[in-house]
């Protein structure tokens, strides 16, 4: 097991080298810079701007800089924000994505499991429909339509929360909840799907054959083994929520990282796409490989040692 | 199994409890509501705005946009301050100017920053001095280039002590100008004149990256919080030497970065002021806005055109040029498409500075000649029909409401001339490299005023290869103009010269007007004071709540 | 205890060739599985959808005078009338004819995004998961790192690069879109392979491929479905969160994305903008789920009553 992890940690570390790689070259590939403007700067400024940045030094310079950098956890200034480092920028932004992400990961995980269950213990009755239909709903419907329309009847229309802005818990309840639609609907999509499989197989049959009740063989038997899909789904969702989303941090004016990182891309701030890109990655990859490793104690068939072939 | 997925969900929540009861937020006391408080006699002087992101800095000679800007109007104060379109001393006392028209020189007030230091005629040399030097990489530096060796030390030619500004004494500033610069005074209002406390400065380098004691500045205001990419909370500064005709008490400045939801928070109460200069409507509210009386509209110093690159076919024939800058139905444009009473524009300056301007050069819509001009145009190209003409495309970046009016034009080309014209929109920075390099066939453009004099819009098209020129487009005649026109003291003849260069432009049309941009914006009615200026800044230094 | 007599008893007249037969005419496996489709009322109600929708993406732009393109300024922003059904945009084109140009882009883009990610996926996933060890290791791990690249650094790159236009759009999807798709392909073939019956199959010395595509694929039909029926919902957003950026396909083309985008902006003041194509969105991602979910009850053996 330990082999395992630190072989896994080990392959972490290839993959951060080659997405920091990939990155830094697609970066430089798009065109425009980070100073250019609807006024364009004289040519002197701007020389003297790549100077100071180290812009006009030759890429491969400029790269291994990076990885040095990178190795010591200083993603250097920000082009953007004057006086801002790209360190405080993740510091500041990821804490206000993370705990948004976590309350919207909270309601998707456990309403989305619970309206699973509930629509698979009643297949093809109307709380299936109803479970579904509800559920469809959260996938149907894309998440700035959803955040708009959930700010303009619940806190416009109803006045029953503020329109936007991070100031109190009162606040985060909107951009939690239209953050948490899409993925509770996939997760209570996910679940109805393999807890239906699952209550086909034998073992169930056989629970319910030596009379277990059916509630001793739902929690039993049948929740553990259909929510290994939802766990596989809940590695890369979680990372994707945590990070914060874009869309909605904009239009709920959240100081997150999400939109943080969508700005940085527009406004070319190189060492900021690079930092934030950096962080999610490891972010990415540490739930990536938490699921392998959950993976493996939920489902005892999986051998985790990625044995031999044919073993 | 049960048990450790019972752990990890306990775990989750304990986390989020956790974060909830000390990360995440920084407990703040709600901004006072001014909801119930709209008819009581003490009215809580307490304004809350929306400034849409994050400012690039707050240092005086770093900061290089808008946001930035509009914090600072409010902290710092410059020599001279732009009130009902003029400007007017503020920190300077008085001034005088040598017959050569190059040597200002001005007394200072007896006034303090926030921490009690007096501002001296040393902090104004300080801070342009610092903006200049080209090791502090300040992007704005050439807005200094007025001063005498300005741009030579920027460029690492001369030395500070050959930069044209001068403290005689703690209250005398003496400034040396490289020409003649009749708007020398409307520059001193702008931030990048402003002074630096040169102590504090000296002592701490880092002293504008946060708010705190080092903070310190010499406006009506001052900045008590800044959370990054979250808001700007500023106070009324007791030491501001005008602190007793400053009414408001306090601004929180929000960063919010979309215009539907700015104007929410305004419906439900949650910000004083929605709109332009410090944020933006969503062009779809104007007509109900204005219907129900809301809107607030001003024309600001601001073109929007179209720009023509003149050294690709068929815009390299002024005709074809012509024609198309004619066939553009102006004023169905902004009463349909842009709906903030923009003026259609066939003129390059905006009316805020030749007021003549709201009539142009040429008629607008006018198809008949647009017609007759193409005609003319082909043959010069040696084509037969339209269909002969090389594919046009139509290059602008990607925004709602740029795509809207290039929708609307290429209609408009094709309903009146037959042109058939291609769009492609790019994201901002790919655009504007585009353009500036001339990779491109028609693009729009906007130019906002920097000062309120019509130099600031001809001088773009002074050298072919200046830098916002972006058309290839040079006129001998016109540049003697301009350049002329700068060493002319009469204002009048000024004037004249000035007008005679735009005639040449609105000949000739490298680019084509489309409109003049205005303001718009919604506050509450019993806000008043609120000081927007021709080139669209706000002053907040004489409002107040009824 | 009442007694029966014996001769109330009658021997019933066993005929020994009828007692193998099966009354119930036979089935093949996709006849069963039609059958079974057709029974789910949710899943045909779907179907039904769908066949609207795409009977009106090829006909309603032809069901009325007005052109996706042409303004018509002196009219723009009309509410739904016997003029305009849906009524008019900003510009004064007709909202019905855009909505149905749109359904055309819309559904090409997600259907074409969401096959090239099955295939892609399926291959990819499968692989990975059958040759398992290094092979695996070093398949996931490419994965991982398309996925944790900016995508919205590879989608400028593309559009700057390639143009914008239809077939940019659709890479810019898939160039992500399959990693999810071959994870849960990944996973399912984990799963399976340890099962008898492909030990049984290897031992009898089924190559590789047959194993994969007889054996494997088959079995994992169910969870590939969902996600193909969840991937081209997620196609048809990820088109109109592109949109929302302005990344989405060129002006004056409408697609339900642009439209919504566009319309969300209008919410509060012509709703009808937002209410059509975002009701077009919504139904056609439903009846991709029920379908899905219908063939998915009925492709699976398991759940047969």
């Amino acid at each position: 097991m330990l082999r395992y992890i630190s072989r896994r940690l080990l392959y972490m570390l290839v993959s951060l080298f080659l997405i920091v790689t990939a990155t830094f070259f697609l970066m430089r590939a798009v065109p425009g810079g980070p100073f250019s403007g609807e006024k364009k700067l004289p040519p002197e400024i701007e020389k003297n701007l790549n100077e100071y940045y180290g812009l006009d030094r030759p890429w491969y310079n400029q790269y291994f800089d990076y990885l040095v950098s990178v190795a010591k956890w200083d993603f250097g200034p920000s082009f953007k924000y004057k006086g801002q480092t790209v360190n405080d920028l993740i510091n500041e932004g990821f804490p206000v994505s993370f705990f948004l992400g976590m309350e919207a990961l909270l309601l998707a995980v456990s309403i989305g499991i619970l309206l699973g269950i509930i629509a698979a213990l009643n297949h093809n009755k109307w709380p299936d429909y109803g479970a579904m239909v509800f559920a469809v709903l959260g996938i149907s419907v894309p998440s700035f339509i959803m955040a708009s329309a959930l700010q303009y009847f619940l806190a416009i229309k109803l006045e029953l929360f503020p329109v936007a802005r991070w100031e109190s818990l009162q606040h985060t309840v909107l951009p939690a909840l239209a953050l948490a639609a899409t993925p509770m609907a996939f997760i209570a999509r996910l679940t109805r799907s393999s807890m239906l499989e699952v209550l086909s197989n034998d073992y169930i049959r056989t629970a319910k054959a030596k009379g277990l009740s059916k509630g001793q063989i739902t929690v039993k038997h049948a929740i553990r083994n259909a929510l290994l899909p939802v766990v596989t789904y809940l590695g890369p969702l979680s990372a994707g929520v945590l990070t914060g989303s874009f869309v909605i941090e904009k239009i709920f004016g959240i100081p997150g990282l999400g939109s943080q990182f969508v700005l940085s891309i527009s406004n070319r701030d190189y060492t900021t796409i690079m930092g934030v890109t950096v962080f999610y990655s490891i972010l990415l990859l540490a739930a990536v490989l938490l699921v392998d490793i959950a993976y493996g104690f939920i489902d005892p068939r999986i051998k985790l040692a990625g044995g031999k072939k044919g073993e | 199994m049960k048990k450790r997925l019972s752990l990890l969900f306990s775990l989750m929540l304990i986390l989020s409890l956790f974060l909830a009861a000390c990360g995440g937020f920084n407990k703040k006391d709600e901004a006072g509501d001014n909801k119930a408080g709209d008819k009581k006699s003490n009215v809580p002087q307490e304004l809350r705005v929306n400034i849409k992101t994050e400012p690039f800095s707050l240092h005086p000679g770093l900061a290089n946009d808008s946001t930035s800007g509009t914090v600072l109007r409010q902290t710092f104060e410059g020599l001279t301050v732009i009130k009902d379109g003029k400007p007017q001393l503020a920190a300077a006392e008085s001034y005088e100017v040598s017959d050569d028209l190059k040597t200002y020189t001005f007394k200072l007030r007896d006034a303090k920053w926030t921490n009690g230091d007096p501002v001296t005629a040393q902090d104004f040399e300080y801070a342009w001095k610092w903006a200049l030097d080209p090791k502090n990489q300040s992007q704005y530096a050439y807005q200094l280039y007025y001063i005498k060796n300005g741009q030579a030390y920027n460029e690492g030619k001369a030395k500070a002590d050959d930069v044209g500004v001068k403290a005689i004494d703690d209250k005398t500033l003496q400034v040396t100008l490289e020409n003649p610069t009749p708007y020398f005074l409307e520059l001193t209002a702008f931030y990048t004149y402003y002074p630096v406390n040169s102590k504090i400065a000296q002592k701490n380098p880092n002293w504008y990256k946060n708010a705190g004691p080092d903070y310190t500045s010499n406006g009506p205001f001052k900045m008590v919080s800044w959370e990054h990419n979250n808001k700007i909370v500023l106070e009324k500064n007791e030491n501001y030497w005008d602190a007793k005709n400053v009414k408001l008490t306090k601004i929180d400045m929000a960063m919010v970065n979309d215009d539907n939801t700015e104007l929410s928070m305004f419906n439900n109460g949650e910000l004083d002021w929605a709109g332009m200069p410090t944020g933006q409507l969503p062009t779809d509210s104007l007509p109900q806005l204005k219907k129900e009386g809301k809107l607030h509209v001003q024309p600001i110093a601001g073109t929007y055109w179209l720009k023509f690159n003149t050294e690709k076919p068929p815009f390299n024939n002024v005709n074809i040029r012509k024609a198309l800058t004619y066939a553009i139905d102006r004023k169905a444009l902004v009463e349909n498409v842009t709906k903030g009473e923009q003026i259609p524009a066939m003129a390059a300056v905006p009316p805020t500075m030749f007021p003549e301007n709201k009539k142009g050069y040429f008629k607008d819509n006018d198809v008949e000649k647009a017609k007759e001009y193409l005609q003319k145009g082909l043959q010069e190209l040696g084509l037969k029909d339209v269909k002969d003409l090389p594919p046009i495309t139509y290059s602008f970046n990607t925004n709602d409401a740029h795509a809207k009016i290039a929708q609307a034009i290429q209609d408009m080309w094709k309903k009146n001339l037959g042109i058939n014209v291609k769009l492609e929109n790019a994201e901002w920075n790919v655009y504007i490299d585009k353009l500036h390099s001339g990779d491109y066939q028609v693009g729009r453009m906007g130019w906002l005023g920097d000062f309120n004099d019509p130099i600031n819009f001809l001088e773009l098209f002074r050298d072919k290869k200046g830098g916002n020129n972006d058309t290839n487009w040079e006129n001998p005649k016109y540049k003697q103009l301009l350049i002329d026109s700068q060493k002319q003291s009469d204002p009048e003849k000024r004037k004249q010269m000035l007008k005679d260069a735009e005639a040449i432009l609105m000949d000739e049309l490298p680019v084509a007007p489309v409109y003049f941009y205005t303001n718009t914006w919604v506050q509450k009615d019993n806000l008043k004071g609120v000081e927007v200026s021709g080139l669209g800044d706000v002053q907040f230094r004489w409002a107040y709540f009824e | 205890m009442q007694q029966i007599p014996k001769e109330m008893f009658q021997p019933v007249r066993a005929e020994l060739s009828e007692a193998e037969k099966i009354s119930k005419p036979s089935l093949s496996y996709w006849k069963d599985v039609s059958i079974r489709f057709r029974k789910n009322k949710l899943a045909m109600f779907g179907l039904v959808i769908l066949i609207i929708l795409v009977f009106m993406a090829i006909f309603g732009p032809h069901m009325t005078k007005y052109d996706y393109a042409t303004n018509d300024l002196m009219n723009t922003n009309q509410p739904p009338s016997a003029k305009h059904w849906f009524g008019t945009d900003d510009l004064g084109r007709d909202v019905f004819t855009r909505t149905w140009y749109g359904a055309r882009i819309s559904l090409f883009i997600g259907l074409a995004a969401a096959l090239i990610d099955l295939c892609i996926g399926v291959i990819w996933g499968g692989i990975a998961g059958l040759r398992g060890g290094k092979t695996d290791e070093v398949m996931m791990r490419i994965a991982d790192i398309l996925w944790a690249v900016p995508y919205l650094l590879l989608v400028i790159i593309l559009m700057v690069v390639l143009g914008q236009g239809l077939g940019t759009m659709i890479l810019a999807m898939t160039i992500t879109g399959w990693i999810n798709m071959a994870r849960i392909v990944r996973g399912q073939v984990l799963q399976l392979k340890n099962q008898e019956y492909v030990l049984a199959a290897q031992t009898l010395g089924a190559n590789t491929s047959r194993i994969m595509f007889r054996h494997l694929i088959p079995n994992a039909m169910g969870p590939i479905l969902v996600t193909l029926t969840l991937s081209i919902p997620s196609a048809i957003f990820t088109e109109a969160f592109l949109s929302y950026l302005g990344l989405g396909v060129p002006q004056p083309l409408a697609s339900w994305g642009t439209m919504a985008s566009e319309g969300v902006q209008a919410l509060q003041y012509y709703p009808w903008r937002l209410f059509f194509p975002a009701t077009f969105i919504c139904l056609t991602i439903f009846a991709f789920n029920v379908v899905g979910d219908g063939l998915r009850d009925a492709l699976d053996p398991r759940l047969r009553k």
